[in-house]
């Protein structure tokens, strides 16, 4: 069986006045059906660019420049706009970071349901208003029909997010790129919308790629764990075995820096230094200039993607040595 | 919604008020208009019997109660030149005034707002700069120097179009329509064009800053994720935001073109409102000048208050706000 979600050394650059910015440089991945994949990383380390590439959402002076994007099979790389269309909304949905800001401010929920109904479906206005009122209920909103006819600034944010997780899940989509959907929310919102989704996800079958920089968010959620730094994917694994024992320094670095692995009174871990500029990358590893295990060699060539022990993949010359995990 | 509403409508009248106070003051303290109006060689008792007839003998407070009074009654005077009431004077002149003002109006929203979108979607190609170069030209022309070059190339040098005046008039409601008269649309298209040749430049400006604020939103991604066409995106996520400062201007845009297209109506001798203004100043025909000064002032009042009539209609936000408040 296929995966439904298979990335293959996908590159999206930036060309900017200043330069190209490689904000993908050559990534692979794939997600199973009804898997959970985290995509994790830093602001500006491409998690988002990876996720509109896969929605064939990059708008210029971005393009991708070179890769496969294969859904259930189909290729996706070099699809006319028209074709595209076909594509998002209904095979693969997205969900935004700011629920605030996702939904038109001066449309009804239910003109933005019907009219995302009727882009891929040839049925009748009534039909369309009754699956939007079925969606709405799914995800557990409350007297839909009068929810219907409100406006996005009567919703709670959490509210919101649920209506834009209905409306991704109106033609059950093969997969999801969820990009933060969580980030702006508060804590019990988040773990609602989270059980939410991982319900869902679990009763259709879709795949989904959370995107996120919150590796407590993913750790409970996603069948597997993909870190990205710099545009590249450093250590993609099992989530389990990722945690348990990153093989990374990067990836080490993050986990430490979570306040709960954290000695109380102890000055909170971080890592060293700040993302580097897409437009002057260090030569060699993109992250030795801050990596504690830095040898000389991570200044001439970028590590080769490698593969190591329990199904992980590994951008690093000298990875953490197993015992050397958190305890 | 109604108590917006009337809300609304009792503001309104405060301002009519306090305008009225303000415009009587201001008119009452120009010039004396019985120098004007009486032969120069009038003798004192000709100049007591007209100050008599006028109402001027009385204080001014007087006056000012009387002119309140009979306002309200929509009375706003007689006219000290022609005799006649100043209120008819004035809105005898307005249907000329008011089709040229819509005309213009609808061909400002109608080039301007799609002008606008394209420069806005394209901002960063030669078609998106050249309309807001044009659009710049648009700002900086003055309005009289458009006419006349207008007159002068299409009724002089091409003689497609007349060159001023009002052509023949279709009858509504005892009142006189150029548009109501296919004959008649020849003779508006010039006096409109340049009436609406600064407007189209506003509307265009503010469609392109608004497409291109509104095409940043993850509103649009979020809309373009969902698999919509661009028209759609375009043409209801995008307009629909867009169009709340568009149709604010636009409203007050309206009032200052129906009271104030004075150059304009000059320019093509278009026997409007506008034209009848400059002739009772000259005169100091206090009446018809107080009496049209009221009539815009009532006029913008109204049209603010379809404006936001109209912007609550555009902008849930704005409904919930006045219903709690």
């Amino acid at each position: 069986m296929s995966a439904t979600l298979e990335v293959k050394d996908l590159s999206t650059h930036f060309f900017t006045r200043a330069g190209v910015v490689k904000a993908v440089d050559s990534i692979s991945f794939s997600v199973e059906r009804g898997q959970v994949l985290g995509l994790v990383g830093e602001s500006g380390s491409g998690k988002t660019v990876t996720g509109l590439s896969i929605m064939g959402l990059v708008d210029r002076p971005g393009r991708i420049v070179s890769g496969s994007i294969k859904l259930a099979g189909q290729e996706l790389v070099g699809l006319s706009e028209r074709d595209w269309r076909t594509i998002r909304g209904r095979k693969i949905a997205m969900i935004f970071q700011d629920p605030m800001m996702t939904l038109n401010p001066v449309l009804r929920i239910d003109t933005q349901m019907i009219e995302t109904v009727l882009a891929h479906a040839d049925v009748s206005r009534e039909s369309a208003r009754e699956r939007s009122r079925q969606a709405l209920s799914r995800v557990g909103i409350p007297s839909p029909d009068e929810r219907l006819t409100a406006y996005p600034h009567q919703f709670s944010g959490g509210m919101r997010q649920r209506v834009a997780i209905a409306i991704a899940l109106l033609h059950d989509p093969e997969l999801i790129i969820a990009d933060e959907p969580t980030t702006a929310l508060d804590v019990t919102i988040q773990a609602q919308i989270i059980a939410q989704v991982q319900k869902l996800a679990a009763e259709t079958g879709t795949s989904i790629v959370w995107v996120t920089h919150d590796l407590a968010v993913v750790s409970g959620l996603s069948d597997r764990l993909a870190v990205m730094y710099a545009g590249r994917l450093i250590e993609e694994g099992p989530t389990a075995e990722v945690l348990r024992h990153p093989h990374h320094p990067y990836t080490l670095g993050l986990l430490n820096s979570l306040p709960i692995n954290n000695p109380q009174g102890q000055p909170l871990n971080q890592i060293p230094g700040s993302t580097p500029s897409l437009l002057r990358l260090p030569p060699g590893c993109p992250f030795g200039p801050r990596c504690s295990h830095r040898q000389d060699d991570c200044a001439s060539a970028a590590p080769p993607e490698t593969s190591v022990d329990h199904g992980v993949r590994l951008r690093c010359f000298h990875p953490v040595a197993r015992q050397g995990a958190l305890a | 919604m109604l108590a917006f509403i009337l809300r609304r409508i009792g503001q309104s009248a405060f301002v009519i008020l306090a305008m009225a106070a303000l415009v009587f003051l201001s008119v009452f303290a120009i010039g004396n208009p019985i120098d004007i109006l009486l032969a120069p060689d009038a003798d004192q008792i000709e100049r007591e019997q007209a100050i008599v007839r006028l109402g001027l003998d009385k204080p001014m407070w007087e006056q000012f109660f009387v002119f309140l009074v009979n306002m309200l009654h929509g009375d706003l005077g007689r006219s000290f030149v022609h005799g006649s009431d100043a209120v008819h004077l004035i809105l005898g002149r307005l249907p000329a005034t008011l089709e040229l003002a819509i005309v213009a109006l609808f061909l400002a929203a109608l080039v301007g707002v799609p002008l606008g979108v394209i420069a806005g979607m394209k901002s960063d190609t030669w078609v998106g700069r050249s309309i807001m170069t044009g659009s710049i030209v648009g700002f900086s022309l003055p309005n009289f120097w458009f006419g006349i070059m207008m007159i002068l190339l299409f009724a002089v040098e091409l003689q497609w179009l007349p060159s001023g005046g009002r052509g023949p008039t279709g009858t509504l409601f005892g009142l006189e329509f150029s548009l109501l008269n296919p004959a008649g649309w020849p003779n508006l298209i010039m006096p409109a064009m340049t009436l609406a040749i600064y407007k189209v430049s506003l509307v265009i400006r503010l469609a392109c800053a608004g497409t291109r604020e509104a095409l940043l939103q993850d509103y649009v991604r979020f809309a373009r994720a969902k698999g919509l066409s661009r028209t759609r995106i375009i043409g209801v996520h995008v307009l629909k935001n867009i169009l709340i400062p568009i149709v604010t201007v636009l409203g007050l845009e309206l009032g200052s073109m129906i009271a104030f297209a004075v150059v304009t109506e000059t320019v093509f001798a278009w026997p409007g409102m506008g034209k009848l203004l400059i002739d009772s100043i000259a005169r100091l025909d206090r009446p018809v000048i107080v009496a049209y000064l009221m009539i815009v002032v009532a006029m913008f009042a109204m049209i603010n208050l379809i404006v936001d009539i109209l912007y609550s209609v555009l902008d849930p936000r704005v409904r919930i706000t006045e219903t709690a408040g």
